[in-house]
């Protein structure tokens, strides 16, 4: 080329830089400007599509007509289940610069680490004020707690320990839902001598810590899983032992290929009939529907064998900042995130149920209304995976046991290794 | 070039396979963007779309990133332009005008290329907060401009180094300066390296995620940070997402399409000679 | 007079580069190096010093273990894979033939495009279902009769991180081509007439006269690639998720310091990463600016 094309190329390059730089030198301009004493909220989530999106959506299109003079902004991070939000957060935090209102699982996650480290303010005028301690169920409120303060709005609940199963391959080979760990057993070594390749389908590493935390509970009962988070329960003792020894035979019945695939891949198999069970959170339902598989036709629920009468929940909700920029305005957020409106128009299109008891029933689909009668009556008790029950620290240690785990198939070291993270990042001595 | 005609036409059989392997990836984002969202399974990656082609993916996904988009190219051409200029300066007084401790300071600016940002993001938040320019898109500019002084001077230091310094001797004595010097006998020639460092910085910010995602408040992220969040946490339209992916690394594409000759040219002009 | 203005000039149109530099680059450094001293877990800062316990419990760690094995691995094929694969698609490119714009243009394509948008479509290409879900790179095999190609990709026990070096590979042979290339093209002409006069024959003109002077070349994509294969995060995240088998120290550090809030032990983590780094790369920059010095 000649130099004189060359010169050509840089002088296109750079008008180019020139007419864009001058554009966003020109734009702050129009940003700086005041919003007609508008004030606003920034509330942080990792709630970026899906029905999750459309769901904060519906909730925010009520905050907006109670408080039109009240911009929302609404910051999302998405990836992970909320790791790449939490990185951006705890950097925002460390700098001071804090948004109103985040995001986080109730309980420990929240917990462990913001309140430990004084970032968020407690909500009990909150709770007072709208009655919510009468419309939310009594045995949730602890694990929400510390020293007696709630620090958190929760908006819905989820459920982890559901498995998910096919109803035409149990019909063919003559297997009733199991209830039990070893009727479980029995109804995955039958589908196998039948010849079906994958008796229960996992995905990547979160779900199998997913399943190791229902297969926990379903080997010992609830007050003992309670135990093993407030240290009252042995890590290194028999009840453990037993569970994980259930773990590593339940592993020999999963699909070969479970570390390629996203949770969505590995509840597929259920429904597309290439697995008979699916151990996942009730979000598969919303994916099912979605899929526009029919319930009770393409897929059946029942709780995880050995866990019936329990209901191990999860629950996304919404904290107020230590001296929130715009705190008025966050109390308005909070208020509808806790309120009965705000709760039906988030959930039935997030796929999950109020944690208020008082939802309308009629707003849900039929997996739902199950999930509602269970949350009324059954034991509550929390989930690891989603933050409930264990700090970061500790469930990343747990993690990185289990991982380890998959890898060498040494249950004796990994018992171990769960003991000691109990032991560095839990209340075990 | 006055090589004679290959005589070796049988190298267009591995030639086209390899270049068949390259090109799988875009076949399969190309053709899952175009499907509709019931087709897309792993089973049928490889088909072509059955029910029509669905350019509304497109459509739906341009809208959605249109915004990043604008703020992507808003902080990347800039990044771009800087990046070189500052390279090209310190590549000239690093070859031609060396100090005392010159060649202390050049190993060490560069050392700077291999540090692994994930773990300098608390200190460059906090950096960036007390010089108030978190959140927005000139704060992200710096942080390209500054994380690329690296590789921009090392292409530029190497490539000046290359003019014989009879040259700058020569028009020293016709009585020219620094700027001089730097205006009349090294910047017309240093276009080859302009382009291959400007597309260089455009490539990586472009297609950078990490300071984009950690520095930058939502209104003013860029394309990747806006990509990433259209796939959302929980269930995924992967055609939508597959239009997005194309959309998002068009311009890069279209920059290597069309001035990859000339990254090339210069990357053979000794640019990227280390 | 005109000179001293001239030097002070100079200085300070660097100037600004170096302090750059020093606070973001070195500055940065130091901090890493003082919290991994420290104890600071959780969100919150705590320099309580540590002394050298989180090296330590680092060196006893399995999980890091596995880390450096898989670096250790990736490293080798990646590195040398991209060298290869580069050098035999410039030689190929070099023989003049037409349509070589073409091919070069689609060699180096990959390079434009991050891991946000390929690591999908490289988790699907390398989907290791067997049987009726078989999909991506291993139904293609079944249907073009290559059954014996068919693996478990990354999924491979123990070895699964080797299978990450190919997309890894896919994106930076082209670079590799385009140095070579370039050097290739830089080998003045009558330096091979002169050997094919003396009776060489084309390959011999290759191994004997060419790659020695290519050297140089070789030796910097090296450091290139090597530093990038350190670092690589990105690429197993998109592609795995973020799985103790397929662990690299980058992502290790990701993940305890934002996903567990072990600071120290992050910071330790980009510590060893940087001295690995620095042991690659100091010999190497003496070298290259002491062969300058001779020059």
């Amino acid at each position: 080329m000649s130099k004189k094309n060359w010169y050509a190329l840089l002088a296109i390059l750079l008008i180019g830089a020139m007419a864009l730089t001058a554009c966003g030198g020109q734009e702050p301009a129009t940003e700086v400007a005041p919003e007609g004493g508008k004030s606003e909220v920034e509330v942080f989530s990792w709630w970026t599509g899906g029905g999750e999106a459309a769901g904060l959506e519906a909730m925010i299109a009520i905050f907006n007509e109670k408080y039109p003079d009240i911009e929302f902004i609404n910051a999302t991070v998405a990836g992970g289940a909320g790791t790449n939000a939490r990185a951006v957060l705890a950097t925002r935090l460390q700098a001071g610069d804090a948004p109103d209102s985040w995001q986080g699982h109730a309980g420990q996650e929240l917990i462990g680490t913001y309140v430990a480290a004084d970032q968020i303010e407690p909500l009990n005028f909150l709770y007072e004020e709208n009655g919510w301690l009468e419309v939310m169920p009594a045995t949730l409120i602890p694990l929400i707690s510390q020293n007696d303060n709630i620090y958190s709005v929760p908006v819905n609940i989820h459920r982890a320990n559901v498995l998910w199963y096919n109803p035409k391959i149990l019909d063919e080979n003559g297997i009733a839902v199991p209830t039990t760990m070893d009727e479980w057993f029995a109804a995955m070594d039958a589908l196998k001598a039948a010849g079906v390749e994958t008796p229960l389908a996992m995905g990547e590493q979160w779900t199998a810590m997913h399943l190791l935390e229902t297969v926990l509970l379903g080997s010992m009962d609830p007050a003992a899983y309670n135990g093993l988070w407030d240290g009252s329960t042995a890590w290194d003792g028999p009840e453990v032992k037993a569970a994980i020894e259930n773990f590593e035979r339940i592993l020999t019945y999963t699909n070969s290929d479970a570390t390629s695939l996203s949770w969505q891949d590995a509840s597929q198999l259920v429904v597309e009939g290439d697995a008979a069970f699916n151990v996942m959170g009730d979000w598969a339902e919303g994916y099912f529907r979605e899929l526009g598989k029919a319930p009770n036709a393409d897929y059946g629920w029942a709780p995880v064998p050995g866990t019936g009468g329990t209901f191990q929940f999860l629950s996304d909700s919404f904290v107020m900042a230590k001296n929130a920029p715009h705190r008025d305005a966050c109390i308005a957020w909070l208020t509808v995130a806790g309120s009965k409106e705000g709760q039906d128009a988030f959930n039935p299109v997030k796929g999950s149920i109020p944690a208020r008891s008082d939802g309308d029933r009629n707003l849900y689909g039929e997996y739902l209304q199950s999930a509602m009668d269970d949350w009324a009556s059954d034991v509550v008790v929390g989930s690891l995976t989603h933050g409930v029950v264990a700090n970061d620290s500790w469930k990343t240690e747990i993690d990185t046991a289990l991982g380890l785990y998959l890898g060498s198939g040494d249950i004796a070291a990994f018992q171990s290794a769960l003991a000691a993270a109990c032991a560095t990042s839990g209340p075990c001595k | 070039m006055n090589r004679s005609r290959s005589r070796y036409y049988w190298l267009y059989i591995p030639l086209s396979l390899m270049a068949l392997f390259y090109l799988v990836p875009l076949y399969v984002m190309l053709v899952t963007g175009f499907k509709g969202f019931e087709e897309v399974s792993l089973q049928t990656m490889w088909s072509l779309p059955k029910t029509g082609i669905h350019f509304d993916n497109f459509t739906e996904a341009g809208t959605k990133l249109a915004p990043y988009f604008w703020n992507s190219l808003k902080m990347v051409i800039p990044a771009a332009i800087i990046s070189s200029i500052v390279g090209s300066l310190n590549g000239y007084v690093l070859s031609k005008w060396k100090f005392k401790g010159a060649d202390i300071i050049f190993p060490l600016i560069l050392f700077g290329m291999f540090i692994p940002y994930q773990s300098i993001l608390i200190p460059l938040v906090e950096f960036m907060r007390r010089i108030n320019l978190y959140g927005t898109i000139p704060g992200l500019v710096l942080t390209h401009v500054i994380y690329g002084i690296p590789i921009t001077t090392l292409t530029f230091r190497n490539y000046y180094a290359t003019v014989p310094t009879e040259l700058v001797e020569a028009a020293r004595i016709d009585g020219a300066g620094l700027m001089g010097i730097y205006r009349y006998v090294l910047l017309p020639i240093s276009i080859p390296s302009f382009v291959v460092v400007i597309i260089w910085q455009f490539t990586s910010a472009w297609n950078d995620y990490l300071f984009a995602v950690a520095l930058t408040d939502p209104q003013h992220w860029p394309i990747t940070v806006g990509l990433n969040n259209m796939a959302g946490s929980q269930i995924i339209a992967w055609n939508v997402q597959m239009a997005g992916s194309f959309l998002a690394a068009l311009p890069t594409l279209l920059v290597y399409l069309f001035l990859g000759r000339y990254f090339l040219r210069g990357l053979m002009a000794g640019a990227l000679k280390g | 007079m005109r000179l001293d203005k001239d030097k002070i000039l100079s200085i300070l149109l660097v100037m600004p580069s170096i302090l750059a530099v020093m606070i973001f680059v070195y500055g940065f450094i130091l901090w890493s190096g003082r919290v991994s001293l420290s104890q600071w877990k959780g969100l919150l800062p705590n320099y309580e010093w540590a002394g050298l316990q989180n090296y330590i419990n680092l060196f006893n760690d399995p999980r890091f273990h596995i880390d450096v094995r898989n670096t250790f691995i990736f490293t080798v094929l990646f590195v040398f894979g991209s060298l290869i694969l580069g050098l035999m698609l410039a030689v190929m490119l070099d023989q003049g033939l037409r349509g070589e714009s073409f091919f070069r243009t689609v060699f180096l394509f990959p390079m434009a495009i991050s891991y946000i948008v390929t690591g999908v479509v490289w988790r699907w290409l390398m989907n290791p279902a067997q049987g009726e879900r078989m999909s991506g790179f291993n139904i293609l095999f079944e249907r073009l009769g290559l059954d014996f190609l068919i693996n478990q990709w990354h999924t491979t026990p123990g070895w699964g991180i080797a299978f990450i070096a190919v997309p890894a590979i896919w994106q930076m042979s082209g670079y590799v081509m385009a140095l070579y290339l370039g050097g290739l093209r830089s080998i003045p002409e009558p330096l091979r007439e002169a050997a094919r006069v003396d009776g060489a024959t084309e390959l011999k003109i290759y191994f004997h006269v060419i790659l020695p002077l290519l050297r140089p070349i070789t030796l910097s994509a090296m450091i290139i690639l090597g530093h990038i294969s350190l670092k690589v995060f990105d690429l197993i995240v998109a592609i795995a998720g973020k799985q103790v088998a397929l662990d690299v120290p980058a992502v290790y550090m990701w993940q305890t310091t934002f996903d567990g809030y072990f600071f120290n032990r992050g910071a330790s983590i980009g510590i060893l990463l940087l001295l690995s780094v620095a042991v690659l790369v100091i010999p190497y920059l003496r070298y290259s600016l002491r062969s300058e010095a001779e020059l």
